[in-house]
């Protein structure tokens, strides 16, 4: 009798265990008690989507949101890719940062083309013609829904300016900006009537924006590595380096703990401007330097982008065709023009880059300058997306940037360069 | 005698066994296993944290395995054969060693010291005790921020100290060496304490008898210290040493918050102080190469049974000289 006892108790123990683990496996998403359909959003940093979320519950009475907010974009993309490859866990709808979306792109079987499960009402031109074509694949489908946009401009120091004698007006120094050359060549009378102080504060900025502004980036569409045959990378990289040679880098690193301290010593006197590195600099520069800091509507051959998401429905997603009206009515210019104004994510939307309210926005650090009409001009200045292959990315942070750093630190150009072709070579194999 | 021979072979047999009943045998097993079964939820719980992984790594590092891959293809030895010619691998290598060794070795050194410091008669014993390991009791991430901002190569400390006694300003991390120092001392600053008060927790424990002899026999304290305090200690150091050859080797996110270049798995604008940690994490989760990565973290394990070994029978030779010494 005891023994039966326990042999009981055992088998009930095994239930109990297996029914725990078939619980684990099954209740992750669907649809809640109450009947409604369980959505979830996975976005990183600040998107500005809170309001939105609570105002599409109420428009949708049947539709329950969870969002997961990760604080920072690269632990968030390396947890995307593990759970697009373990197969589950991923959110309905996922954000991807511009950066790793040629990653995404590598794997885009794994995501729903919109345009077959989207809402029909939502077209290309709802979007800047060179966003909604960065969001397809190589086959054409569309994967992501634009959301932001980074375009580029200048950010230059007024006050430093005018002491080497320079132009300093927006006006007039648009024709400093007007091309590389001439910007280079502003650089050096800078560092000639500064006695050698420095013209911008990290080379791969302005070495990265003249690389997205070819018409090849460093792989063909066939993903073929074009870093030894694309002439206009090995002519951005000639340049940037004998700008170098010649004092004008302050060889400070991007969003490194020293930049910040060069941006409150006023240690250079022009940097790469993306619409949200406004607030970065107002952040890193302090008040103590209010009014110092000035942007304009040029950059060296013409414009370009940086930054911006896009959200995309994986194919794990239970309900593929919420999701997507989901990421359709965040992305429309309404809903974007409102996590503008929450956030300062810059919209990628057509008519959203007309409205009153992003063309009156303006800031006060910068002099009370119009950024939002600024900055939609520089968006229209862009006239195509680079295509990004696998490994663009990481050529970017784990090959160019730390070569350039390492001309900076006395590295010569032509021995960093082959650090460059070398390690490219190992990541594209 | 043959009634002798003729006893009846029945009597030779011995007695049948009485089959034990369930309870006795239940009672058998309760003696014989239930040790084992208290002590197996460590050996489940290792087993599928530990063990497994460990295994499974060694399975994934057979396969030519991207992250996300549906079907990876075998590929036999080929990460391995990859690996030993990736001059990068090697550079890891030496870096994770260099690092270890400008750590582990000065640590130990002073942490022996410290500890026999502290086992003097000082006032406020506790209080010195507690300040010893203070460093180790704040966050890494917080300490790793803080050296990297001391050895800025522009705005550090560091430098402009050096520069205010008159010396040239070091490329903390473009100069390979300067960098290696500079990664080493973030761990010592954070470890030695640690040490210091296990081996001091040990020296304490060190019967009183031995050192009166000595005492007796006209030893002085440091003939005490080499004759009878080192040699006595030899089993802690060996954990020590032991310990520290596991963690040096791994080391990790010194060198990555080290980085000039936020959040970088570079170790370096030319992998200066790139150490095999981060070359792992950057093969797996920036190249998505899990295979490569998998080869890389059994080498990585090689190479730390190998040396903990050495480290081993090191601390052992030098233990038992120093006790031979008459």
């Amino acid at each position: 009798m005891r023994h039966l006892h326990k042999g009981v108790s055992f088998a009930i123990g095994l239930a109990v265990l297996g029914a725990s683990l078939a619980a684990c496996g099954g209740g992750s998403s669907g649809t809640s008690g109450d009947g409604r359909i369980e959505l979830s959003i996975g976005t990183f940093t600040e998107f500005g989507y809170e309001d939105l979320i609570t105002e599409y519950e109420r428009l949708h009475p049947n539709i329950k949101i969870t969002h997961h907010k990760t604080g920072e974009g690269g632990p968030y993309h390396q947890n995307l890719i593990t759970k697009l490859a373990a197969g589950n866990g991923l959110e309905d709808v996922v954000a991807v940062e511009e950066g790793h979306f040629s990653d995404i792109i590598d794997k885009s079987s794994k995501f729903n083309d919109l345009t077959e499960i989207g809402p029909k009402d939502v077209t290309a031109d709802r979007w800047l013609n060179w966003k909604y074509e960065a969001g397809k694949d190589k086959d054409g489908r569309l994967i992501g829904y634009g959301t932001d946009i980074g375009p580029l401009a200048l950010c230059y120091r007024k006050d430093l300016l005018q002491a080497a004698g320079l132009p300093s007006d927006p006006e007039g120094v648009k024709s400093l900006f007007a091309t590389w050359e001439s910007y280079f060549a502003a650089g050096d009378q800078y560092v000639a009537r500064t006695g050698g102080k420095a013209w911008f504060d990290a080379s791969s900025q302005l070495y990265n924006s003249m690389v997205n502004q070819l018409e090849t980036g460093y792989l063909d569409r066939n993903d073929n590595l074009t870093i030894e045959t694309n002439p206009g990378i090995k002519a951005a990289w000639d340049r940037i380096t004998g700008a170098i040679q010649r004092g004008q880098s302050a060889k400070l690193i991007a969003f490194g703990n020293e930049w910040k301290t060069g941006f409150q010593q006023g240690s250079f006197a022009t940097t790469v401007c993306p619409s949200w590195m406004l607030g970065v600099v107002e952040e890193n520069a302090g008040p103590g330097n209010a009014g110092k800091w000035a942007v304009t509507d040029a950059f060296p051959n013409g414009g370009g982008n940086w930054g911006g998401s896009y959200l995309t429905v994986p194919k794990q997603s239970q309900h593929p065709k919420e999701a997507a009206e989901l990421a359709a009515w965040l992305t429309a210019p309404e809903q974007q023009l409102k996590a503008f104004q929450a956030r300062g994510n810059f919209p990628s939307q057509t008519q959203a880059l007309t409205s009153p309210q992003l063309l009156q926005q303006t800031e006060p650090y910068f002099g009370d300058t119009k950024v939002g009409q600024l900055y939609s001009e520089q968006a229209k200045k862009v006239t195509r997306a680079q295509y990004k292959g696998p490994g663009d990315g990481q050529i970017q942070e784990n090959v160019t940037s730390p070569a350039l750093q390492a001309v900076e630190q006395g590295t010569p150009p032509d021995q960093a360069w082959q650090q460059v072709v070398d390690e490219a070579k190992k990541i594209v194999q | 005698m043959t009634s002798v021979a003729e006893k009846p072979p029945r009597q030779d047999v011995p007695p049948e066994p009485v089959r034990p009943t369930l309870r006795q045998r239940l009672s058998r097993w309760d003696v014989r296993f239930s040790p084992y079964l208290y002590i197996a939820p460590f050996f489940v719980v290792f087993g599928l944290t530990g063990l497994f992984p460990l295994l499974y790594t060694g399975y994934v590092s057979l396969f030519d395995w991207e992250i996300g891959d549906d079907d990876p293809k075998f590929i036999g030895l080929e990460n391995f054969v990859t690996l030993l010619g990736d001059a990068q691998f090697w550079n890891a290598v030496v870096n994770t060693i260099s690092i270890f060794v400008l750590s582990s070795g000065p640590q130990l050194v002073i942490a022996i010291l410290l500890a026999a410091l502290l086992s003097l008669r000082l006032r406020f014993p506790a209080s010195w005790r507690v300040g010893i390991l203070l460093p180790y009791s704040a966050s890494l991430v917080a300490l790793g921020i803080i050296f990297a901002n001391l050895f800025g190569p522009r705005y550090g400390l560091v430098n402009a100290m050096l520069e205010a006694v008159g010396l040239d300003r070091v490329e903390w991390q473009a100069n390979r060496f300067a960098s290696h120092l500079a990664i080493a001392t973030m761990v010592n600053w954070r470890w030695t304490g640690y040490n210091a008060l296990i081996v001091l927790a040990a020296m304490q424990a060190l019967p009183r008898d031995v050192y009166e002899a000595a005492v007796v026999d006209g030893a002085g304290a440091v003939r005490r210290f080499f004759s009878i305090t080192l040699p006595m200690l030899k089993p802690t150091l060996i954990f020590v040493v032991v310990t520290s050859t596991i963690g040096g080797l791994q080391i990790f996110t010194e060198p990555k918050l080290f980085d000039a270049m936020p959040g970088s798995n570079n170790g370096g604008s030319q992998h200066q102080f790139q150490t095999l940690t981060l070359y792992l994490y950057q093969s797996a989760f920036e190249g998505f190469d899990l295979g490569y990565a998998s080869a890389i973290a059994w080498l990585l394990f090689l190479l730390i049974v190998l040396i903990a070994l050495v480290n081993f029978l090191i601390t052992r030779r030098v233990a038992a000289t120093t006790g031979l010494k008459r």
